[in-house]
């Protein structure tokens, strides 16, 4: 895609377009990955046409499957240029599961024809994914999972719960881990299908979370039909499919160590809120050390991305230490809140109404939302076991996970 | 932020066989049982010189190599993992570290060369209390005649029987705890009135005290700027800060290799005990602690050589990170040895007392947070 191979040129020509195509009235949207493009921003839908048609949802995808086919550092510089001007780019989110990982699997797992038929479509954020991995009884161990796929001829008919199924509401599209084959050892009969969720016997319920949003979904298959021509992977072989599909999650989970660019660092806002001696420092000795091992945490996080990424380049194989970021991010996320809450003192134990400001009842949300990262995407206490078992060669425990 | 050149992976190659072969843990601890008061083994310290390694950070046109601190770091992280004990890091680091700052074209001319045939030994003496606090230095120097008088007393001096040249710290007017009037100071060792008596320090290596009894120095001696000397003695610091956390790196790395390979072959219960879910999860965030600390410290060294104006800032998230995993990592290799880690035949307790005296070595993990949090101005 790149017109110019200078990468002073290809930022100008980045920067000329973002400036002659974002819409101002949206430098003010707030975007989330619970975006339902319903329309009532008429300029949400005119900016994702337009970075859509330049391949830009996913800029390094190739041109074929609606990409734009730069490199890592390209895409960076397209992600800052828009963001230099207060914009955004709404396609991840508005494609659910569909750009960080439905894509990227379906990039190394699908045919040719799938790969045709979905990859654009996520690519201009046009069709939005949901995936059907966890079960009730199958959490943590998910290999466990029990709903049925069964073979008939050139389709499958599901029958079965999966939970935890993001904005499967407003979805379009599902993939599902499935067992096609109830006879082999557990991680052996599994299969990865997809299918559209308007088919008929599939059915969706909100679950409404301690934060009071409803981003996950219950999501039933009864008698519901899976084509064939769907199968991602291998049939019984959804296991490895699942697993590379949870390796780009991960990914896209390490690098969020909260909030954006613009944030409040956490000092300036203790600042307002507790009391500071006459050299700035704040008064309360054992809250600011315990400020301080946080913001310690958190640098040494960003700056373990960084080496991790210094130490890739060129390199096929992922470093040990990458292994680590999961658990590592969950932790400076999980405390920033825990510490932005306790600098708020009674101004950040608010649920609703005027007695809290904006900032404050957001900031409650965030901490009751953000339990969920040390349990999602594989919970702490299996980032350590596979710390200990993959990474650091120690035998398989007693206890089963 | 670092992924090492060809070269640096070359010079860690060249340091991992050569400490391991020519000076592992045992000669160390040999060293330690023959009761030696130099504390290093000679022929250790020759063939470091030999290597090179003391001109890392010297420039060319005085007889070094200019490869850089990173560089330095990665062969004081394998001498960490043999404790392997030499005056390497109190010369050719703080000392080459200073001069480089502060030093006028004589006094690189003198002592740079020097330092990298190994001819001088410098080190620097700062600390005059049982904590790191550089503003309250309070050792007197007064300006005579002929120059300055020196009289106060100096611990904790690294490699202080040995040193030839000492890089004093001294107050030259205002008072204990002002920023304003301390400079630094380049003394014979055997100058008249100077008198240094070995301290016995739990790891073995070699400290000691210095009394400075009316010293006369010539105004040649004056390193840096008078009354100003703080500000290079904190860059300097920043550097001996930052150097150090690669050999704490390299003394963590091989408990938790040891601890590793324990968990490996132990058997308990019928079972290896590294197949508990306790002792794997201990383990795992040990690794994770290990990595997050890696990358604070190789970020400062890499600061260092790129000239960043953070410097301050990343020394002393260094020096906390590497001292509380170092600290941890430490009492694990005791704790999960169990028994045979108590024994002094084993090298457990070498690494165990060690790593006290490198995490109070230029300011402990609070001294460090509470720096850390001034400079980021809360």
């Amino acid at each position: 895609m790149s017109e110019s191979t200078k990468p002073d040129q290809f930022r100008t020509s980045v920067r000329e377009w973002v400036e002659g195509n974002f819409p101002s009235s949206l430098s003010n949207y707030v975007p989330s990955m619970e975006d339902d493009n319903d329309g009532s921003f008429p300029d949400l839908e005119l900016w994702r046409k337009r970075l859509a048609e330049k391949g830009w949802g996913a800029p390094t995808w190739p041109t074929e499957y609606g990409g734009a086919g730069v490199s890592h550092p390209e895409a960076k510089v397209i992600s800052q240029e828009i963001n230099r001007v207060g914009g955004f780019n709404p396609i991840p989110a508005l494609a659910g599961m569909g750009v960080t990982m439905v894509g990227p699997t379906l990039m190394e797992y699908g045919t040719d024809d799938q790969k045709q038929r979905h990859l654009p479509s996520i690519a201009s954020g046009a069709v939005r994914w949901c995936l059907g991995l966890s079960e009730p009884n199958a959490g943590s161990d998910l290999a466990s999972l029990n709903t049925k796929a069964e073979d008939k001829g050139d389709h499958f008919i599901l029958n079965g719960q999966k939970v935890w199924t993001s904005g499967a509401h407003i979805s379009q599209w599902c993939g599902a881990l499935v067992r096609t084959d109830p006879d082999k050892k557990k991680r052996d009969g599994i299969s990865f299908v997809m299918l559209p969720m308007d088919r008929e016997g599939v059915e969706t319920r909100l679950i409404k979370l301690i934060s009071g949003a409803s981003p996950f979904c219950e999501t039933y298959f009864n008698d519901a039909r899976a084509d064939k021509i769907d199968l991602l992977g291998p049939l019984n072989q959804g296991w490895s499919v699942v697993k590379r599909l949870l390796q780009h999650e991960r990914q896209s989970q390490t690098s969020a160590s909260s909030g954006g660019t613009k944030r409040e660092s956490l000092q300036d806002l203790a600042k307002r809120y507790v009391e500071t001696n006459a050299d700035g420092s704040i008064a309360d000795a054992d809250l600011r050390s315990r400020l301080i091992l946080h913001l310690m945490d958190d640098q040494a996080h960003k700056l373990t991305v960084g080496r991790i990424t210094a130490e890739a380049r060129g390199k096929v194989e992922v470093s040990a230490a990458a292994s680590i970021l999961k658990n590592s991010a969950t932790n400076v996320s999980q405390t920033r809140s825990e510490l932005t809450l306790e600098l708020m003192g009674s101004q950040g134990i608010g649920w609703e109404g005027d007695d809290f400001n904006e900032q404050e009842l957001s900031t409650v949300r965030e901490w009751l939302w953000g339990k969920a990262i040390s349990i999602y995407g594989g919970s702490f206490e299996v980032q350590n076991n596979i710390i200990s078992k993959n990474i650091l060669g120690l035998p398989e425990t007693t206890q089963k996970g | 932020m670092a992924a090492l050149s060809e070269e640096q992976s070359m010079i860690r190659d060249q340091a991992k066989s050569w400490a391991s072969e020519q000076a592992p843990v045992q000669k160390f601890r040999e060293m330690r049982d023959s009761g030696v008061e130099q504390r290093f083994a000679t022929t250790t310290w020759a063939e470091m010189v030999e290597m090179g390694w003391t001109g890392i950070l010297v420039p060319e046109e005085y007889g070094g190599s200019e490869l850089g601190y990173l560089t330095f770091g990665v062969i004081l992280e394998e001498l960490g993992r043999q404790l392997t004990a030499s005056p390497l890091f109190a010369s050719a680091l703080v000392g080459a570290s200073a001069i480089i700052l502060a030093g006028n074209d004589e006094q690189k001319q003198t002592l740079l060369p020097k330092i990298v045939d190994g001819s001088e030994v410098l080190t620097l003496a700062l600390e005059e209390g049982s904590h790191h606090q550089p503003v309250k230095t309070g050792l007197r120097a007064e300006k005579s005649q002929s120059g300055f008088t020196l009289s106060g007393n100096k611990t904790f001096v690294l490699e202080g029987m040995v040193a030839t040249t000492f890089i004093v710290a001294a107050r030259t007017s205002g008072e204990t705890g002002d920023s304003e009037g301390i400079s630094l100071f380049l003394v014979a060792a055997d100058s008249e009135g100077v008198d240094r008596s070995a301290m016995r320090t739990v790891d073995s290596r070699g400290y000691a005290k210095i009394a400075f009894n009316n010293v006369n120095v010539a105004s040649g001696a004056l390193l840096g700027t008078l009354d100003q000397g703080l500000s290079v003695l904190e860059a300097t610091l920043d550097r001996a800060r930052a150097g150090i956390g690669a050999e704490m790196m390299g003394t963590a790395a091989q408990a938790f290799d040891m601890t590793l390979d324990y968990l490996k072959t132990r058997e308990q219960f019928g079972n290896v005990i590294g197949s508990f879910q306790a002792l794997g999860h201990r383990a795992a965030g040990l690794f994770s602690s290990m990595e997050l600390s890696r990358s604070c410290m190789e970020a400062a060294l890499q600061g260092i050589d790129n000239g960043d104006d953070d410097i301050a800032e990343l020394a002393s998230l260094s020096k906390a990170k590497m001292g509380a995993f170092l600290h941890e990592m430490s009492n694990q290799l005791i704790q999960i040895h169990g028994g045979i880690g108590m024994t002094d035949e084993f090298d457990a307790g070498l690494y165990l007392k060690r790593a006290r005296v490198l995490e109070a070595a230029f300011g402990n993990q609070a001294y460090h947070r509470n720096r850390y949090a001034a400079l980021l101005g809360f």
